[in-house]
């Protein structure tokens, strides 16, 4: 089990981020670039000194800066593969995979013998084990990495990005290749990703950090339901509005309300799925409670559908099928009114 | 050994012209000299003892003087690659300043610091009686002096280009400094420290302006082969002078394969 509570400054950000992970369980570190996921990553390693806070592992302190304790990196019990694999160019995948038994002393036969065995655990045999990193694809670097990380028996096996550098069609393959090895392994993981799929398919447990801190922690299924920042919302793809409820009526910060099925009272948080948004050129004839005009500022497609960005009081994106294009000449812009159905909307407090 | 196909050039009459001149010119002198030379006597002049002697000490000090760069060199190299010290351009800028500096010019600076009146020769020759000038030792002192700037530059921009973050990973997999330092900073930069290697040991071979000014052309004791060969190019013997170029040349075309082989099979 890890306990981690991570405090350093750096130039360009100031991290303050804590989380235990159990053995066998795997957490997701999502975020976007620059909040702090990598370089979390190389403090939990010792490679960033710690200004605050401790890293215990299976009961063994780490790092304690107030205790001036500090374990250097080689001698934690920690696997770390990189998001650019970094295996060394110039030796073999076997000799790649080795190296971690041969610095912790395995003896040079036996070092080699259970590297090929974990090469071959993920189809990596004959030839291609002795192939040197340039010879290879992604996906088999990949791998390599997997093994070189996996053959240590680490306490701790910290994943950067593992999937970032594939294309997507080895990807898929890869995932459920990473998934098979992490459910095996009793180590500790901590996976870091800003890939949301990823971050569900992978991790028991997520951590979204922002800005050096934690915006949110809980099951992928908890956090994808109720989104607690923007950038989780826009991952999740709902929109994501802030405000107070005094019944079945919100007030939303910066201006709009808006009248939901379930009543609540005090400060919220309301999910509304872009397809639960109707749109219209002209004002609505009944007058239904959530309907407001605004300006089309953005309009993209994804997948088969269209997406209509709706810059009003509040803003809000809309989900439309393509043919809405073409009938409400979207791509001429101008003003738009929007109608949100109560039943789609989901509150729940911050 | 690269993948990638090179695009075809149109064929532009000048730019071959020129470019055709360019490599004659290196290639003339070659022929003056295999048709110049006194074949039929070379293997006598080689063997006369002062040709054996310039001989001797010219690889003797060339490589002391290849040793000492690697010595001192490298971790010179290693400070400016990786250490963070103010008036770190200051120390880069004076360590390859004899790179552009005119040997001669180099030969008056190192007697003005280590000769026997010098700076530091003085105190040297007054508390242990060591005097540099006109010996070996001034020899090697002059050559490292000329050649060790091209390790330096070399090695350091080895330093710099390899992937730093390489030597995370082997920490992360449980190898100590050391043994990062051996098994893969070392085998990552081989091949400029044996880029740097051969151009300080080649300079410090064909080193002429500094050797004479600061140690003298002592036959047997300071005199080394490039010394010999101008000696005996202006005292008339060009027979001799010519023989004994052959040496280097052929020296040189040697070195030239060996560092192609070696730089070759380290990155490939």
């Amino acid at each position: 089990m890890l306990e981690a509570d991570l405090q350093l400054r750096l130039s360009r950000l100031d991290l303050d981020v804590a989380f235990t992970v159990a053995s066998g369980e795997v957490l997701a570190l999502l975020g976007p670039n620059g909040s702090g996921k990598s370089t979390s990553l190389r403090a939990l390693m010792g490679l960033l000194p710690l200004a605050g806070g401790r890293v215990v592992l299976d009961g063994t302190v780490l790092e304690d800066p107030a205790q001036h304790v500090k374990v250097p990196p080689e001698k934690r019990p920690i696997g770390l593969m990189f998001q650019d694999y970094l295996l060394f160019p110039h030796l073999s995948a076997v000799e790649n995979v080795a190296f971690g038994l041969r610095a912790r002393g395995t003896d040079k036969k036996a070092a080699r013998e259970r590297a090929a065995q974990t090469l071959a655990r993920l189809g990596l045999e004959g030839r291609l084990a002795s192939a040197r990193p340039g010879a290879m694809s992604g996906g088999q670097q990949q791998r390599v990495a997997m093994a070189r990380a996996l053959v240590t028996d680490p306490k701790l096996l910290l994943l950067d990005e593992p999937l970032a550098a594939l294309d997507v069609s080895t990807k898929t393959d890869v995932r459920r290749l990473l998934r098979d090895a992490l459910r095996q392994s009793s180590a500790a993981n901590v996976l870091v990703t800003h890939d949301l799929l990823d971050a569900v398919a992978l991790g028991d447990r997520m951590v979204v950090i922002q800005d050096g801190g934690v915006v949110q922690t809980g099951t992928p299924a908890e956090v994808t339901a109720r989104p607690r920042s923007r950038y989780v919302a826009d991952l999740v793809g709902v929109n994501l509005l802030r405000g107070t409820a005094h019944g079945t009526v919100i007030e939303i910060d910066g201006g709009g309300k808006l009248t939901c099925a379930e009543p609540a009272t005090g400060p919220v948080l309301a999910t509304v799925p872009p397809v639960g948004v109707a749109v219209s050129r002209q004002r609505p004839e009944e007058q239904e409670p959530n309907t407001w005009p605004g300006r089309i500022s953005a309009v993209d497609l994804m997948g088969d559908r269209v997406r209509v960005r709706i810059d009003g009081t509040p803003e809000i994106t809309a989900e439309v099928p393509p043919q809405a294009v073409d009938e409400l000449k979207l791509d001429d812009g101008g003003d738009l009114w929007a109608s949100v159905n109560p039943e789609s909307i989901t509150v729940y407090p911050p | 050994m690269s993948a990638v196909e090179e695009q075809k050039q149109p064929f532009n009459p000048l730019l071959a012209v020129l470019a055709a001149l360019a490599a004659l010119f290196f290639v003339f002198p070659l022929i003056g000299m295999i048709t110049g030379a006194p074949w039929g006597n070379v293997l006598n002049v080689i063997t006369t003892k002062s040709s054996l002697d310039a001989l001797g000490l010219s690889i003797v000090a060339s490589l002391s003087s290849t040793a000492l760069a690697l010595l001192f060199g490298f971790p010179l190299a290693w400070l400016l690659a990786r250490g963070q010290f103010r008036g770190k351009g200051l120390v880069r800028g004076l360590v390859t300043l004899p790179m552009v500096l005119p040997p001669v010019v180099g030969g008056i600076a190192l007697l003005l610091a280590y000769g026997r009146r010098g700076i530091i020769g003085e105190p040297l020759d007054k508390a242990f009686g060591i005097s540099l000038p006109f010996t070996l030792a001034g020899v090697i002192v002059a050559e490292s002096f000329v050649a060790m700037p091209f390790f330096v530059i070399t090695a350091e921009s080895g330093l710099r280009s390899m992937n730093r973050r390489l030597e995370d990973a082997a920490r992360s997999l449980g190898a100590g400094r050391m043994l990062v330092f051996r098994r893969v900073t070392l085998p990552l930069i081989w091949p400029s420290l044996a880029a740097g290697t051969v151009l300080t040991w080649a300079r410090a071979l064909g080193e002429f302006g500094a050797t004479i000014t600061f140690a003298g052309n002592l036959p047997g004791k300071t005199q080394t082969m490039p010394l010999a060969i101008y000696i005996s190019q202006s005292s008339g013997k060009t027979d001799e002078a010519i023989a004994l170029s052959l040496i280097l040349v052929v020296v040189s075309l040697v070195v030239m394969i060996f560092r192609r082989r070696l730089s070759g099979s380290a990155s490939g």
